[in-house]
């Protein structure tokens, strides 16, 4: 099997779907909430993923991709038996998990299911008892529900038009819970970044401690650029390689949702033009 | 093509090196200094006194036979020239294009001592043999005899590929480890096409390669795989020249604005994601009207004239102390000057003003003026009390050096470091703490050069060798 190779599809949604990908050595090594760069052509960008699963043994990883710009609409293209031209992991931190939690909420926005699937799944496999909310805009946003089932105490659901589960946020669910009584020493939320800090607005009245998964830009994903800079407890981190994941009670979320706009136009641009920028690249100079 | 001996050509001045137009150039990425022509390379080697006790060998950190290899160009014989240089330097197309000769071989020559007399120009002559090497030479796989030992590279800067070359040329089985998805370390992501064109450095690489170097690129050493794993794998030693690539920030506020860029971020954009080439290529970079780089050293530098080539009417440099004590090569200086870059020297940024949508609209800069010598041995810049003025730009460029990479380090138990985290290896061998784990370049010195990077792995190289063989 040629390197990168993806090996397993599924379209999830309109506009996500899921690979597993040949990346034997990315697979030993693997630990939540770590992250992989993919490239697709050899002038492409450098993408950063968030690894969902891993087989150590198929050694393969798990990615969910939400086709949103230029580069993860070309990866959207890829088939099984088609190869990354790169694949480089895994990068950042492990997540700091401690077994010694009872109880975990996982709070889940969008394709964000698929970086706390293997957080949840390493501490259910330690005993603590793991919830978790997945929030979507409908139905079809509602991504890997019956693969926590399989070693959550309750999955919740939140859809924003009450198409399945409640109506309403995956914080609409949580703030539920925690007014129904509910207790947890930890919530894992990932998801877009307004999720995240809306989120830590419900959990840090609480008292609950709240770790996020922060989604800069980034260029080289090695601590080599800078470009992945987020400010947390007053301080610069490279999410790269100090984070991703983060305590969300310190996270300036403002910076990081202004950051995030730095390209704006350009990516804008890329997008619209694709097919001509595609043909340029197959051809080289 | 030998001709009779010529007396010396007693010129104060080296052959005029033919340029791109400074209003032509700095509006495209191609290569600023076009290089001589056979009859240019051998007047200017006829400069050379071909001295008995050349200071110029001195001055070169891997002792390139400069005397010899001139003769050889005098005579028009350049292939034999070009194997005289590569006895002591695998990258000599690189050499002659990046390193400080006015520092370096070129600082020592005899030519230059007298009062308004040039130097040799021995980088320019070097550049030229590996030029007309790679377009006319032969090019031979050289048989090398396998001695069943294998060796790790950690990165493939110019330490790493020294180091791997010439292991390989002595029957090593080397395997390069890359974290990034382009060989070549500071040579692909950070020194522009204008000065360096990659085609060239891509042509270097293959020469090693053609040794038997086998290039893995997408490992990053510390999470694909440990330096523990590697000697697991069978490895019998591990060099690691990972380089000085974390850059550093002023700490000032509003450098977390939009429009503030790190010179690594803003030249691997532009260079390792061709970014130069954008909207033909996926990967942005951008600059505003106006851009500010703070720095004076090769990467400032680097970073203005590529700022001026991507649109930019007003690029400045703004540095802390005065010209003299700029980092940078005089001849990257001069080039930037030319291209229009302008220099505030005497002036600190203090802060970096925005926008409330988080842009970037000015910087506040605190003039300086020179007090005493400090630890460096260089006038220390001390504030003008009450003197600051803002510059008006959308784009600011943080170019005030790199330190190493903290992540081989965390992750290689027993490796011991500096404080700012330096590799500690013993001088003589370039052996760390760690038995059979070698270090070199950047990793070892913090930001330094290409040749005395590729000086430590050729050093490491033998050391390696004269460990292993022997066991
Ligand atoms: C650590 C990390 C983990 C991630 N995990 C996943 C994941 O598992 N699944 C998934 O679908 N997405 C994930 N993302 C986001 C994904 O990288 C971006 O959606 C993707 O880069 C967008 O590129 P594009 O060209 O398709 O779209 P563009 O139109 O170029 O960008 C759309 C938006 O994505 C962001 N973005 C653009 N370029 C980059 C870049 N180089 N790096 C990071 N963000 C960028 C910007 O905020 C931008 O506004 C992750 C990001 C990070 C940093
Ligand atoms: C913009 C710029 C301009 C410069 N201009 C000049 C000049 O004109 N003249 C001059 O002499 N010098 C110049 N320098 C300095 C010179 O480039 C460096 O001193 C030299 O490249 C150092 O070589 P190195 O092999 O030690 O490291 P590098 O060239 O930094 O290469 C290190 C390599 O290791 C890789 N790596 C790092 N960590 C890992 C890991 N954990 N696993 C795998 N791979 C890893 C990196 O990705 C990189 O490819 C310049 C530097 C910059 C940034
Ligand atoms: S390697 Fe550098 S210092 Fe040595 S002779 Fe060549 S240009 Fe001069
Ligand atoms: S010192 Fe100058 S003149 Fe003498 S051999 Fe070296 S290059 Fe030639
Ligand atoms: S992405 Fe470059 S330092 Fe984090």
């Amino acid at each position: 099997m040629s390197m990168y190779e993806i090996t397993r599809k599924v379209v999830l949604n309109s506009a996500s779907f899921e690979v597993d990908v040949h990346a034997p050595l990315v697979a030993k090594k693997a630990q939540p909430g770590q992250f992989i760069i993919a490239r697709v052509g050899e002038d492409g960008e450098r993408i950063p993923l968030t690894i969902g699963d891993y087989d150590r043994e198929k050694g393969t990883i798990t990615l969910v991709v939400q086709a949103v710009g230029f580069s993860t609409k070309q990866m959207a293209k890829l088939e099984v038996g088609d190869s990354f031209t790169d694949f480089v992991g895994p990068l950042g931190e492990p997540t700091k998990l401690n077994f010694e939690w009872k109880h975990v909420v996982g709070v889940c926005g969008g394709i964000g299911s698929a970086p706390v699937y293997p957080q949840l799944k390493e501490l259910a496999a330690h005993g603590v008892h793991c919830d978790v909310i997945i929030g979507g805009r409908a139905k079809e946003n509602i991504i890997w529900a019956e693969k926590f089932e399989k070693f959550c105490d309750h999955v919740y659901i939140a859809t924003d038009n009450g198409e399945v589960g409640t109506k309403g946020f995956g914080t609409t669910v949580l703030q539920n819970l925690l007014d129904q009584g509910e207790k947890f020493d930890c919530c894992i939320a990932i998801g877009p970044v307004i999720m995240m800090k809306n989120v830590v607005k419900v959990t840090k009245p609480a008292g609950i401690f709240t770790s996020v998964s922060l989604n800069p830009i980034m260029v080289d994903g090695t601590g080599m650029c800078g470009c992945c800079r987020v400010t947390v407890g007053g301080k610069i981190k490279f999410a790269c390689v100090d984070g991703p994941d983060f305590d969300g009670a310190e996270v300036d979320f403002d910076e990081l949702m202004a950051r995030q706009r730095f390209f704006k136009d350009e990516e804008k641009y890329v997008d619209e033009h694709a097919d001509r920028i595609c043909d340029l690249m197959r051809g080289g100079e | 093509m030998a001709e009779a001996r010529r007396k010396p050509n007693m010129s104060p001045e080296k052959v005029k090196m033919p340029e791109q137009d400074p209003n032509v150039r700095n509006k495209n990425f191609k290569e600023v200094a076009l290089g001589y022509t056979k009859e240019m390379a051998m007047e200017e080697a006829t400069r050379c006194l071909n001295c008995k006790n050349p200071f110029c060998v001195k001055g070169c950190p891997v002792n390139v036979p400069i005397p010899r290899f001139i003769q050889e160009v005098a005579k028009g014989d350049f292939e034999r020239a070009y194997e005289v240089i590569t006895e002591e330097n695998a990258l000599p197309a690189i050499c002659g294009r990046v390193c400080p000769q006015e520092n370096q071989c070129e600082g020592q020559c005899i030519r230059g001592r007298k009062k308004g007399s040039e130097p040799v120009g021995i980088g320019r002559l070097e550049r030229f043999v590996a030029d007309w090497h790679r377009e006319n030479g032969k090019q031979t796989k050289p048989e090398i005899k396998k001695n069943g030992k294998k060796v790790a590279v950690v990165g493939s800067g110019p330490s790493g590929i020294t180091c791997a070359g010439e292991l390989a040329k002595r029957g090593y089985d080397v395997h390069v480890f890359e974290a990034l998805h382009k060989t070549g370390g500071v040579l692909s992501y950070g020194i522009p096409e204008f000065r360096l064109p990659k085609k060239l450095v891509q042509s270097e690489i293959d020469t090693v390669a053609d040794l038997g170097v086998d290039f893995e690129t997408d490992v990053v050493v510390g999470r694909t795989i440990t330096v523990d794993e590697l000697e697991e794998a069978g490895y019998n030693a591990v060099f690691v020249g990972s380089g000085a690539g974390l850059p550093r920030f002023q700490n000032i506020p509003g450098e977390n604005l939009n429009g503030v860029y790190s010179a690594n971020e803003f030249l691997t954009r532009t260079n390792l994601m061709k970014g130069y080439m954008f909207p033909d290529r996926p990967t942005p970079v951008k600059v505003s009207e106006t851009v500010c780089v703070v720095g004076a050293g090769n990467v400032a530098m680097d970073a203005a004239r590529t700022a001026k080539r991507l649109g930019a009417k007003n690029v400045y440099i703004v540095y802390r102390r005065s010209e003299q004590e700029a980092p940078a090569r005089k001849e990257e200086i001069h080039h930037a000057k030319e291209e229009g870059i302008i220099f505030k020297f005497l002036t600190n940024p203090i802060a970096v003003n925005g926008t409330e949508e988080g842009w970037v609209k000015s910087i506040t800069c605190q003039e300086m003026e020179l007090g005493e010598p400090d630890a460096s041995g260089r006038r220390r810049p001390i504030p003008v009390e009450g003197h600051t003025f803002d510059i008006e730009c959308g784009t600011f460029i943080v170019a005030i050096g790199q330190s190493p990479n903290p992540l081989i380090r965390q992750t290689t138990p027993g490796l011991d470091t500096q404080k700012w985290g330096g590799i500690i290896v013993n001088e003589e061998t370039n052996e760390t703490s760690r038995e059979n784990v070698y270090a070199g370049g950047d990793a070892v010195t913090g930001a330094a050069t290409v040749i005395l990077a590729m000086g430590a792995g050729k050093k490491a190289a033998h050391a390696i060798d004269e460990k292993l063989s022997k066991q």
